[in-house]
């Protein structure tokens, strides 16, 4: 597959699915020709519903369609989903377990230079909080198809982060997608780098440049940070002892705490380092510019990874 | 499915002794809402007793009427009602508040047979009523979806979304009754037309016109009368596949009614009666002494 930007395929995949499943409704907070819920909405219109910009009634609308029988995706910026709306969240899909989608893009630092405002930078954080919420960042398109295809039958609340534009697809058309288990991209003998999202692609590159360096990581990424298994995650981590994370979010209760919380679920000791953005604000400006400044580009996360673990340290 | 169809004596009957059941059973569980459930008795005990096509046996039936209490902390009141109507036990109202119960404070709809919708945090129950009733239009499904918003709750923004939305699907197949009980928790500073002891959430707003111009059907009611309350009902099931508009039904009501200690005084929103109270309210309600 091409690479192909992520909100492009879910428009694309879930007007596939909903060609034989009538079951499945998008609900757009007015954004359709930014999220593709467009493409959707030109394909299936009688299961196309305009929600206007007013987000809280539509995750009201979709709770009483659930109830019915209807699995409704909630497509809007992420930031309007996770932030904005959080209270119905709470009450009307973590609280009723009802299979309601947040379909959440744009989601992370590159949102086509619309700034701090529309940024979502902690979506992992918050949504991983909700009771019965299954939270999903999918690396590149291949997986972002299997994991949309996964979402679109699973019983139960879901939130997906999909990023807007475009980036190399690192998975073959051979992937399979299994729900709570991080994936082993590579083996090394140097440390651990465990990556989540389209940040996971930006690694993969990191990790390239390093190894013309002579130095191999082991490379993991986490598509499902909700539900996750700590068995799995340990066994991923194959015995390192020193792990460094990555993400397109705050390192603030993202993938790093994540990590490790498992970790000391697990009762093992490791050291970790964050890379993510940092507690603050960002900016509008170009994607390099961002990724550079915010330490993002695959040449920072680089750079940080040799900060973090000095080729002398583990010699 | 079909209507109960009660006349309006045995409806004031059945209202007294859910009122009472409300009052017991705050008393004995010491905690609860007491003012918006007995505002809101008459407009519930006219739907689950005469107006709705429900069946206590078959709470989850598909071509039921829906019925979702969007100012979900008056849920004893709803309880009550379901109770009397044979949705669970009437003792099991004294669990209520208490741990393992399947009466929460706040309506759960996973948990209590009957309780179409949770809610409890306010201003939501008007949006998830829309999407029943346009899932009920796309199914083709005949039935009716009603919610119950408090005046004080239409201070929530959400609210008015849904009242935006809602005639854009043309959902005449859904009523939103407003319990316009004139108080909330604390409330605005008194002006000189407010009926109560506080200012009224919506005193200065005339709703009617705020509804008709955001195009829905208006009715306007005393809300403890209940040949005005049964008709209005009529009228909205007769909008209901003819109008093509939701309706508002604008129910004029007293915060606390039933009670004289209760009755249009803020400070009974939630409250515990004393003995002396309880017995009081007993005589006044169901007669009779100690």
């Amino acid at each position: 597959m091409d690479a192909k930007a992520q909100r492009l395929v879910w428009g694309e995949t879930l007007t596939m699915l909903g060609r034989d499943d009538d079951r499945i409704l998008v609900i757009d907070g007015d954004l359709a020709t930014s999220t593709r819920a467009d493409i959707f909405a030109d394909a299936l219109p009688e299961q196309f519903i305009q929600g206007g910009i007013a987000e809280q009634n539509m995750v009201g609308m979709a709770l009483g369609l659930s109830t019915l029988g209807y699995r409704p995706w909630l497509s809007s910026f992420s930031v309007f989903l996770t932030h904005r709306i959080l209270d119905q969240l709470r009450m009307l899909v973590s609280q009723t377990k009802a299979p309601i989608r947040l379909a959440g893009s744009y989601a992370g630092l590159l949102n086509g230079a619309s700034g701090k405002t529309h940024q979502d930078l902690i979506d992992l954080a918050i949504m991983r909080q909700l009771p019965n919420m299954t939270v999903l960042a999918p690396a590149d398109a291949v997986e972002a198809e299997a994991v949309i295809r996964w979402a679109a039958e699973h019983d139960g609340p879901v939130y997906l982060r999909l990023a807007r534009d475009p980036v190399a697809n690192i998975f073959g058309t051979d992937y399979t997608f299994t729900p709570a288990i991080p994936v082993v991209l590579q083996d090394g003998e140097e440390a651990l780098v465990i990556s989540t999202g389209v940040q996971t692609v930006r690694t993969s590159e990191a990790l390239r440049l390093i190894a013309a360096e002579g130095r191999i990581f082991r490379h993991v990424h986490v598509p499902m940070l909700k539900p996750l298994s700590t068995e799995a995650l340990v066994e991923s981590i194959g015995g390192h002892r020193v792990i460094v994370t990555v993400e397109e979010h705050s390192i603030i209760g993202g993938l790093g705490s994540l990590v490790m919380e498992h970790l000391s679920d697990a009762g093992m000791t490791a050291t970790v380092h964050r890379i993510g953005l940092s507690d603050g604000w960002s900016e509008s400006a170009p994607n390099p510019f961002l990724l550079e400044k915010y330490g993002l580009s695959a040449e920072r996360v680089a750079a940080q990874i040799r900060v973090a673990v000095p080729a002398e340290a583990l010699t | 499915m079909r209507r109960e169809g009660k006349p309006p004596a045995e409806l004031e009957r059945i209202a007294r002794e859910a009122r009472w059941r409300v009052i017991e059973t705050v008393a004995s569980s010491k905690a609860g809402h007491v003012g918006g459930p007995l505002s809101a008795t008459d407009l519930l005990v006219a739907l689950y007793f005469s107006q709705m096509r429900i069946d206590p046996t078959e709470p989850m039936a598909i071509d039921r009427d829906r019925f979702i209490l969007s100012k979900g902390h008056s849920a004893i009141g709803l309880y009550s009602v379901l109770a009397l109507r044979g949705y669970f036990p009437v003792e099991e109202l004294s669990t209520f508040d208490h741990g393992n119960s399947r009466l929460q404070g706040h309506p759960d709809m996973l948990l209590t047979p009957g309780v179409d919708s949770s809610t409890g945090s306010l201003g939501q129950g008007l949006a998830i009523g829309s999407g029943m009733a346009m899932a009920a239009k796309r199914k083709r499904l005949d039935f009716h979806t009603w919610v119950m918003i408090g005046d004080g709750e239409i201070e929530e923004g959400m609210v008015w979304e849904s009242v935006i939305c809602a005639p854009r699907y043309g959902l005449d197949n859904l009523t939103a009754i407003i319990d316009l009980n004139g108080l909330q928790q604390y409330g605005w500073p008194k002006s000189e037309d407010d009926r109560w002891d506080r200012g009224e959430p919506m005193g200065h707003v005339d709703l009617g016109a705020v509804f008709e111009g955001f195009g829905w059907n208006v009715i306007q009611i005393d809300g403890h009368d209940f040949e005005q309350i049964l008709g209005a009902y009529a009228e909205a099931e007769m909008f209901r596949g003819s109008s093509g508009k939701p309706t508002a039904i604008l129910a004029r009501t007293q915060k606390g009614h039933g009670v004289s200690f209760t009755a249009g005084t803020y400070k009974w929103h939630n409250g515990v009666p004393t003995a002396e109270q309880l017995d009081l309210a007993r005589a006044e309600l169901m007669g009779g002494g100690r």
